[in-house]
């Protein structure tokens, strides 16, 4: 392993360049090095709410998508220990919505299902939750259907940094959080989204759906029956195929 | 770009960061006039304040004092500490008002239900009615509070000395034996000049009071250092750790060394503006704390050009919180000061950097500050002479439990747990819970240990467990806390509280198995290892503790079978039973 | 071969929809193979009704729904020496579970009593009848579960992949090309 020199950091024993300003994960997406996310996003605002991202930087516990490279920075990613802690992590957030994957329109598409199928995820391991969490099917062309969510907060950020509107935010505390929107009636269609919004595509389960675009790709030729989620450069196709579900 | 939770934008103007028309403190006013947050005032709020309508509903749904549906216009919540609350209590007046636990009853007039701990543990049991702390509970109170209730008699009108807290100072140590007249650590600052004196802090070797110990005089300088539009000093108020009340006493009895701290790091560090963010459990200081700012602005101890000394301005302002823990973290804190939801940010940029608003801020525990002003006044070596190498000075601790008087008692650091139990007359010990639930749990063959950042660091909180303690139900105590608590922004702390929460539950059920023990130690070293911040990171630690040094409390309730189920089979039939009016055999599941 | 005991297996299909039977029954003429190795004790495929005690694999397809749900996942975990939880609903309650968002009494109402085109409307009431539980589980919520095969259902590579690996005494794994939810 060679020393890293100023501007590098060592991911699993293989050095990265970085630049000024850049997180571990920016670093490691640059250099086609995967580390399992769901709530960051290329363009966005890193979040660090997941987890999911998780490593031991000189052996010490980090989010890889907010804490900054630095050199001298030995990063273990990789491995069998925090492949445990991620699938831990995945699990746990499958208890806690309602994911039934054979019933959600966005089975194939879902990065959580991705993720989860990356780190060999065969069940949710712990008691369910079996939260209820209420559909807003209001809006005619955007569904919310809360059973997904996962708290990652793509969409509000989506909506408050790139559409320049402010449709989403998280409310309650704890295990009761949940999304709501920005609307004195508290329904979808009563705010300004649009499906040219980001907001409207970014959601990485299937807690906010495109209506009337169900199952144009059938299943078995979705993105992750036709890629592994660690594939390098594939955070575009995912956003594309939100946009427009008609180009497969 | 910082902040995890809302725009950077819709922090409010400055000038709505205090005074009535903070976001809390409008919100509070509704809850008070309606019982609850009406649905239109949601909006109307959101509109008069120019933030968006989900900004203010998050926040209503944040903080437990605020409420969607109405509470009771007499509104009672007990303390569920294990040292200031008493659910058997609760349930009784539930039982004598005829009221469900948690909710309103019909028509209107009472709900009872619980909160975290209330800063009352010298003087339980307590509760919090329409806001207001009443101590010293017993079943005549009770029975009293019952009568009250029934003749609809206002709040404002039952007898005075229900409410009465006492500072309970048992021990005085170098805070609270030395007097401090109003200005003269001002007058001490103006006299060094504020690079001195900033030395005389960093030399003091004053370290934060609030259990993390960071240098004060560090902290204070890399905000001096920071450049930005404004500087700002917070004093952290919101003393939630369970059984921690010394900033209680230290606000109703030194609130000027408290001040003064807070104008001398202003003085320091270039801050025209301080806010003493005050947890909503200690409404009832607010009046008198108000006052004391009073006589300082008439005291020219605050305000424009402070004892004479041109340009040094400094004024003070306090927030009121609205019962959340996590915003005893300090970027929490801040967050919760731009009116939104408590929630931990990303680190760093640290707040000396980018803090409230964005701009450099100092945040320091009570204590802290109060020290901070006794150091100006008898400089770096009367503090250092005090305590150990790496801890200077004195500790303020909370005692409460199985003592005979729970009270402040005020230490050098250094000083042995079995001596502090002794002072307090506590005998037959069968654990500490050292600063808190977030702390360290230890066993008797431990008290030799010091009280020091070199040992057993502590905020204060300092709880008592005789022998005939059910320490198994201390711990569920502590993990039910950390799961209401929990802010929920990551998985780990969101999920894994809950998880380690209804672990417990089944243990203490009687229904659990060395495979759900194995499972929650799994569940709790992830918690400590992977959360966010401070809160998910010592949440698991009563779980942890009590695992290595008092395993038989879980043993001895341990099935001896492979595996048992997560619910309750039998009970899952009982709404069949109801609805097929069955109770033959079949019907049941064992 | 034939001298050595074959490998007994058993199967049921609690709260799912047989689906996963019939992806099993998929592995078409590889079950001649599997046959040599393996013999069904209770399954509805040879529609024997209970397990035999000494049972070496319980394939459990579907979650609990009702009290006779869990009677035949304890006598499977009595019985058998590995019980693998087979499909969706088994794993996480599946679409059946979907009722865990209303009550057990709005899901009999809207069923028997409101429910468009229901004729002579009453709830079903008969001792004969299993109670149903106030709420869907997977199975591991109840018994200790050995192995998890996903998909709804799974497809019968994995099943014939799964029961290969136990029959030469490996550790059951799944290929990713064949690790699916839906």
């Amino acid at each position: 392993m060679s020393e890293a020199n100023n501007n590098t950091i060592i991911i699993d024993g293989k050095e990265i360049p970085f630049t000024e300003g850049q997180t571990i994960m920016d670093a490691a997406l640059a250099a086609d090095i995967y580390i399992p996310h769901l709530c960051h996003r290329p363009g966005l605002k890193p979040h660090g709410s997941c987890k999911l991202c998780t490593v031991e930087v000189n052996g010490r516990s980090a989010s890889a998508c907010t804490l900054p490279a630095a050199s001298g920075q030995e990063v273990s990613n990789n491995t069998e220990a925090l492949t445990e802690v991620r699938k831990t992590i995945t699990q746990m957030l499958f208890v806690e919505g309602n994911h039934f994957c054979p019933s959600c329109e966005k089975t194939g598409d879902c990065t959580l299902q991705a993720v989860a199928y990356h780190l060999d995820m065969l069940d949710g391991h712990f008691p369910q939750f079996y939260p209820k969490r209420e559909v807003d099917a209001s809006h005619e062309s955007i569904v919310l259907d809360r059973d997904r969510c996962i708290m990652c907060e793509l969409c509000v950020r989506a909506s408050r940094e790139v559409d320049g509107k402010d449709v989403f935010a998280i409310t309650g505390r704890g295990v009761d959080a949940k999304l709501i929107v920005n609307s004195a009636s508290g329904k979808l269609a009563d705010t300004d989204i649009t499906t040219d919004d980001l907001a409207a595509h970014i959601c990485p389960v299937g807690a906010i759906l495109i209506k009337e675009h169900g199952y144009e790709t059938p299943i078995g030729r979705r993105t992750f029956d036709l890629h592994t989620i660690a594939e390098p450069g594939l955070e575009p196709v995912i956003l594309r195929k939100g946009k427009h579900a008609d180009e497969h | 770009m910082h902040s995890n939770n809302g725009p950077d934008n819709n922090a409010g103007s400055p000038a709505q960061q205090g005074g009535d028309n903070h976001l809390l403190h409008r919100l509070y006013e509704l809850q008070q006039q309606f019982q609850h947050i009406p649905k239109q005032a949601i909006s109307d709020l959101a509109t008069e304040l120019n933030l968006p309508i989900s900004q203010v509903e998050s926040v209503v749904d944040f903080y437990s004092f605020f409420h969607r549906t109405a509470r009771g216009r007499y509104d009672i919540l007990f303390s569920n500490c294990t040292s200031c609350g008493d659910m058997a209590m609760m349930h009784k007046l539930c039982e004598r008002l005829s009221v469900t636990p948690g909710e309103t009853r019909a028509d209107g007039v009472v709900s009872i239900a619980e909160t975290s701990c209330i800063g009352m543990c010298d003087q339980g049991p307590a509760l919090l009615v329409n806001g207001r702390t009443l101590t010293h509970l017993t079943n005549r109170r009770l029975e009293q509070i019952a009568e009250q209730v029934d003749a609809g008699t206002p709040v404002a009108d039952w007898p005075v000395e229900w409410f009465r807290v006492h500072d309970n100072v048992r021990k005085n140590g170098l805070l609270l034996s030395t007097g401090f007249e109003a200005g003269s650590g001002l007058l001490s600052a103006i006299h060094q000049g504020p690079e001195e004196l900033l030395e005389e802090i960093v030399k003091s070797g004053l370290r934060g009071r609030g259990g993390a110990g960071f240098s004060t005089g560090m902290k204070w300088k890399f905000c001096r250092a920071a450049t930005g539009d404004a500087h700002y000093v917070i004093c952290n108020a919101d003393e939630g750790e369970p059984g921690t009340f010394k900033d209680r006493i230290l606000l109703n009895s030194h609130a000027h060394e408290v001040f003064e701290g807070m104008t001398l790091c202003g003085y320091i560090i270039g801050a025209q503006k301080g806010y003493l963010y005050l947890r909503g459990e200690y409404r009832y200081l607010l009046p008198e704390l108000q006052a004391v700012l009073k006589r300082r602005h008439k005291a020219k101890l605050l305000g424009e050009n402070i004892l004479g000394q041109q340009g040094f301005n400094f004024d003070i302002e306090i927030i009121m919180g609205a019962g959340a823990y996590i915003c005893g973290e300090e970027s929490a804190l801040i967050e919760s000061m731009e009116q939104k939801r408590g929630i931990p940010r990303v680190l760093p940029p640290f707040p000396v950097t980018k803090g409230f608003l964005d701009q450099p801020t100092v945040v320091n525990n009570v204590e802290t500050l109060a020290a901070a002003a006794q150091i100006a006044v008898h400089g770096s070596d009367w503090f250092k002479g005090h305590g150990s190498d790496k801890s200077a000075g004195s500790k303020i601790l909370s005692i409460s439990g199985d003592c005979t008087t729970p009270g402040a008692y005020e230490y050098a650091f250094g000083v042995s747990i079995q001596r502090i139990l002794d002072d307090c007359g506590a005998e037959d010990v069968q654990a500490v819970q050292v600063g808190g639930p977030s702390g360290t749990l230890i066993a008797p063959d431990e008290f030799e240990r010091k009280l020091g950042f070199e040992d057993l660091a502590t905020g204060g909180s300092f709880m008592i467990y005789g022998k005939d303690s059910d320490l198994l139900a201390v711990v569920q105590n502590f993990a039910h806390f950390f799961a209401h608590e929990s802010c929920g922004f990551c998985t780990p702390c969101r999920v894994g509280t809950t998880l380690l929460r209804n672990g417990l539950d089944k243990i203490v059920r009687g229904h659990g198995t060395q495979y759900d023990v194995d499972e929650m130690f799994r569940m709790a070293t992830l918690v400590k290892r992977r959360s966010h911040c401070g809160l998910g990171q010592t949440a698991p630690n009563p779980i942890l503790d009590a695992l290595k040094r008092f395993p038989g409390i879980f043993e001895s309730r341990l099935v001896n079978s492979e595996f048992e189920p997560h619910f309750d089979l039998d009970a899952a039939l009982e709404e069949a039973r109801q609805i097929s009016h069955r109770d033959d055999a079949e019907a049941h599941l064992v | 071969m034939s001298t050595k005991k074959k490998v007994r297996v058993a199967t049921t299909s609690l709260a799912g929809c047989f689906g996963c039977h019939m992806s099993f029954l998929d592995i078409d003429e590889a079950i001649v193979g599997l046959i040599e190795h393996v013999e069904f004790s209770r399954s509805p495929i040879n529609d024997i009704k209970h397990c035999d005690p000494d049972c070496d694999i319980g394939l459990i397809e579907g979650g609990l729904c009702n009290a006779e749900n869990v009677h035949v996942l304890k006598e499977f975990r009595e019985s058998c020496k590995i019980i693998i939880a087979v499909g969706a609903c088994a794993i996480n309650g599946g679409v059946p579970a979907m009722r865990n968002h209303y009550t057990l009494k709005e899901c009999l109402e809207e069923a028997y009593l409101d429910g468009i085109g229901v004729e002579n409307p009453m709830i079903p009431n008969d001792v004969e009848l299993p109670l149903l539980l106030s709420k869907v589980h997977p199975i591991h919520e109840v018994v200790h579960v050995d192995y998890y095969l996903p998909g709804c259902p799974p497809p019968a590579e994995a099943f014939l992949k799964v029961l290969t690996d136990l029959l030469e005494g490996k550790e059951p794994s799944l290929p990713k090309e064949i690790l699916h939810y839906d």
